[in-house]
């Protein structure tokens, strides 16, 4: 019962993944994979496959490149990090293509953020909410982006730095803090006299202890090799 | 700015037989003679693959087909294949397979025309349908299979290249390439290399090894149950051809999935030829590199350059012996790059160490300070070691005519060093952190000469460039230097250089063995 109603809910969905999986090197999908984009951005979804097998057709007859599509598959790149997908498009899209205004905005803010300028970020995003805002969840995507590069560099954060970095102030903060530390093992602490520390979680990029070892470790195969002497 | 000496030579850099190239007209060749020697050699090898003696048949397509070249035909063409059809009952495929191989030695050894690029597109359309009908009924050896996927893919590439040198292209020439527009069209040569896939069954054929149930690998490919293995490995084969047209179309997630199937940690039907093994390495290794999997690539670049090191001494001979010479060094430099961005010296071997730092030693380290000479260092490697890119649409036949062959290979090169330009400041942080175990934030930017809240994106910068994205969405950490921050203090992990025990009683328990066997052997009086 549940799979049926998985299948009714994204029936375009199933179907491109399918024609991308199958037949992806084929202009007449393009219209298909062009919907499916506008898909993506209006249900919160994502497909690199797909969007890649667009630019790809793209490449093969330029004439058919929609700058409009090109720039959402952008951002929703943009909303994946830390994986790298936003390079990956790049590659596939012209030189004289993302020398135009609102291409060279987009890989602004990717700089800012491979980059960890986080302030800077959200005052370019906010000078061009146009191009950002077309795409629902944004804001929350490089939220969750810039709370996992903190988590990879610091065990105890200042309020300061991390208000920055997810761009939420005063009484928004107090409440986001509150969500984080019922549901994600975040510690609120008193730092000394600078106001709030806040205690991410450990794992192993922010805590050496947790790093499991397998240096030393030898595979089967190279055993095996021995056996007849061992025998 | 772009370093553009190697790269815009149209035959490309697998030219098999060395650089000698002459316009044909001017030879007085003579399509229609036929020495006895090619009447022999088409006959015997007719026979043999009628009789499926693969061993016989490889030894004439290698040696003899070679040898032939090198004496009689190093600057002509080899007789067409009209001329030679009458001593093979005019059998289709076998006709099909000598213009295979008559198109290649063409391009190796000669400059096509147009007209021939057209003409060997439509052989490869032929021949490949015929394959793709399940009729063909030979057993052909594994290097054949792979020279054919091989060079497809190389003829694709060499077209574009062509085809984007508009410039000088005469009235005739562009008049035959609007008539023929399907010839190497990229869909046309992405669909024949997936049909190959697909068709061969190939993929559920590995899936289906893995558990018994079939047996591929076991026999190289080969048939032991009187059927063909043709459209089997050419499938197989195709797989590394779509990661090859993938790398050069700039799209490194699909190449390498496209290659999935294939295990390459293991020995499979890619390493039986040499040529298959190098490709797809060195194609992997490439990808990785720009999806910023350093450790992917390095791990595998140290393993083929130490294998081709020990056993390059055996392919002296063979007519790929200048190919496998040329990816060799190439794979050097990427090497050098990918140490240079990511450095784990731990990943190279030491023979393989000791040649990087003889050929690179120098470059890799002014590489490390980032500055203009570092970027031009960054620049000539790239260009130096990268694949023939290509722009894969039809030229727009109205603008003033352009050469825009280059175009592909420059937005590549371009995207690669922004990307090592937003590496910059990560050396100077591995320095200072290697001299420290706790440092405040303060401190550190005191001596990095930047403020702290540059420090801390400094910092993070550095984290999040050495923690890539595997491909099932892993972060996987490539960081020579470790750390994390406490409110404002920077505490260094030590790393301690891990002695392997292991490694070190496995062999010595080996060596061992071999000296009480010496003894043993020894007899006293």
């Amino acid at each position: 019962m549940g799979r049926e109603r998985e299948v009714q809910k994204q029936p375009i969905s199933y179907t491109v993944e399918q024609l991308v999986a199958l037949n992806p090197y084929n202009p007449d999908i393009l219209p298909d994979l062009e919907n499916y984009v506008n898909e993506q951005v209006s249900s919160q979804t994502y497909s690199l496959d797909a969007n890649l097998c667009l630019l790809r057709l793209y490449q093969f007859e330029p004439e058919r490149m929609s700058t409009q599509i090109v720039a959402r598959i952008l951002v929703k790149a943009l909303m994946a990090m830390p994986a790298p997908d936003f390079s990956l498009c790049l590659f596939l899209i012209p030189e004289r293509v993302q020398m135009e205004e609102q291409f060279k905005t987009l890989i602004v803010l990717s700089h800012y953020l491979e980059t960890a300028r986080f302030r800077q970020f959200w005052d370019e995003a906010a000078k061009n909410r146009h191009l950002v805002e077309v795409v629902p969840g944004f804001e929350q995507a490089i939220q969750t982006y810039a709370i996992h590069v903190l988590s990879l560099t610091y065990q105890k954060i200042p309020r300061p730095v991390l208000a920055e970095a997810i761009n939420i102030e005063g009484l928004s903060l107090d409440k986001f803090l509150e969500h984080q530390v019922a549901n994600y093992n975040w510690v609120l602490e008193k730092g000394h006299g600078r106001g709030q520390l806040i205690a991410l979680p450990g794992n192993e990029f922010n805590q050496p202890e947790l790093k499991k070892n397998t240096a030393d470790s030898i595979p089967l195969e190279h055993i095996t090799r021995i056996f007849p002497i061992l025998g | 700015m772009a370093a553009s000496t190697d790269y815009d030579d149209t035959t490309g850099y697998d030219d098999m037989g060395g650089g000698h190239r002459q316009q044909q007209q001017d030879l007085g060749y003579d399509p229609n003679f036929v020495p006895d020697s090619v009447k022999g050699f088409v006959v015997h090898l007719y026979r043999h693959i009628r009789e499926k003696n693969v061993y016989e048949i490889h030894q004439m397509y290698e040696g003899s087909f070679q040898n032939l070249s090198e004496r009689m035909f190093k600057e002509s063409p080899w007789p067409s294949v009209d001329a030679v059809a009458q001593y093979v009952d005019n059998d289709h495929v076998f006709c099909l397979l000598y213009r295979e191989m008559w198109f290649r030695h063409l391009y190796a050894r000669l400059s096509p025309t147009l007209k021939q690029r057209i003409d060997s597109w439509d052989n490869y359309c032929s021949l490949f349908q015929v394959v793709l009908h399940g009729v063909v009924n030979m057993q052909l050896p594994n290097q054949w299979l792979w020279d054919m996927v091989d060079e497809f893919v190389y003829q694709f590439q060499s077209f574009c290249q062509y085809r984007a040198k508009m410039k000088n292209k005469t009235e005739q020439e562009i008049a035959l390439l609007r008539q023929y527009d399907q010839a190497w069209n990229v869909y046309g040569v992405l669909n024949f290399l997936q049909a190959l896939v697909e068709k061969s069954s190939i993929i559920q054929i590995l899936e289906q090894e893995k558990e018994g149930l079939e047996q591929f690998t076991a026999t190289d490919g080969y048939d032991y149950n009187g059927g063909s293995n043709v459209l089997k490995v050419l499938g197989y084969f195709s797989m590394v051809g779509l990661l090859r047209v993938h790398c050069l179309l700039g799209d490194y997630h699909t190449g390498l999935k496209c290659l999935l199937p294939i295990d390459i940690s293991q020995q499979g039907v890619y390493t039986s030829v040499i040529g298959s093994h190098i490709t797809t390495i060195y194609h992997y290794g490439f990808a990785n590199l720009m999806l910023r999997r350093y450790v992917e690539a390095m791990r595998e670049f140290n393993k083929i350059l130490l294998y081709i090191y020990k056993t390059k001494q055996y392919h002296q001979k063979s007519p790929q012996y200048e190919q496998i010479l040329k990816k060799n060094e190439q794979m050097y430099a990427l090497l050098a790059v990918c140490l240079s961005l990511c450095p784990q010296l731990k990943l190279v071997e030491e023979t393989v160490n000791s040649q990087l730092r003889e050929k690179y030693g120098e470059k890799m380290m002014r590489m490390q300070r980032y500055d203009d000479e570092a970027y031009a260092l960054y620049d000539e490697l790239f260009s130096y070691a990268c694949p023939k890119f290509i722009t894969p649409s039809a030229p727009t036949y109205d603008e003033p005519l352009v050469n825009y062959n280059q175009d592909a290979y420059r937005l590549q090169l371009k995207l690669f060093l922004y990307e090592v330009k937003q590496q910059q400041l990560l050396s100077g942080v591995r320095t200072f952190l290697k001299l420290y175990s706790t440092i405040s934030l303060g401190k550190l930017a005191t001596y990095m000469e930047v403020d702290e809240p540059t420090l801390r994106t400094i910092l993070m910068t550095y984290k999040h460039k050495t923690h890539a994205v595997d491909c099932d969405g892993k972060i996987i950490s490539n960081a020579d230097v470790n750390f994390y921050i406490n409110d404002d203090m920077v505490c260094v992990v030590e790393s301690k250089p891990v002695k392997r025990y292991g490694d070190y009683f496995m062999r010595q328990i080996v060596k061992f063995e071999g000296v009480m066997n010496d003894l043993d052997r020894i007899k006293l009086d």
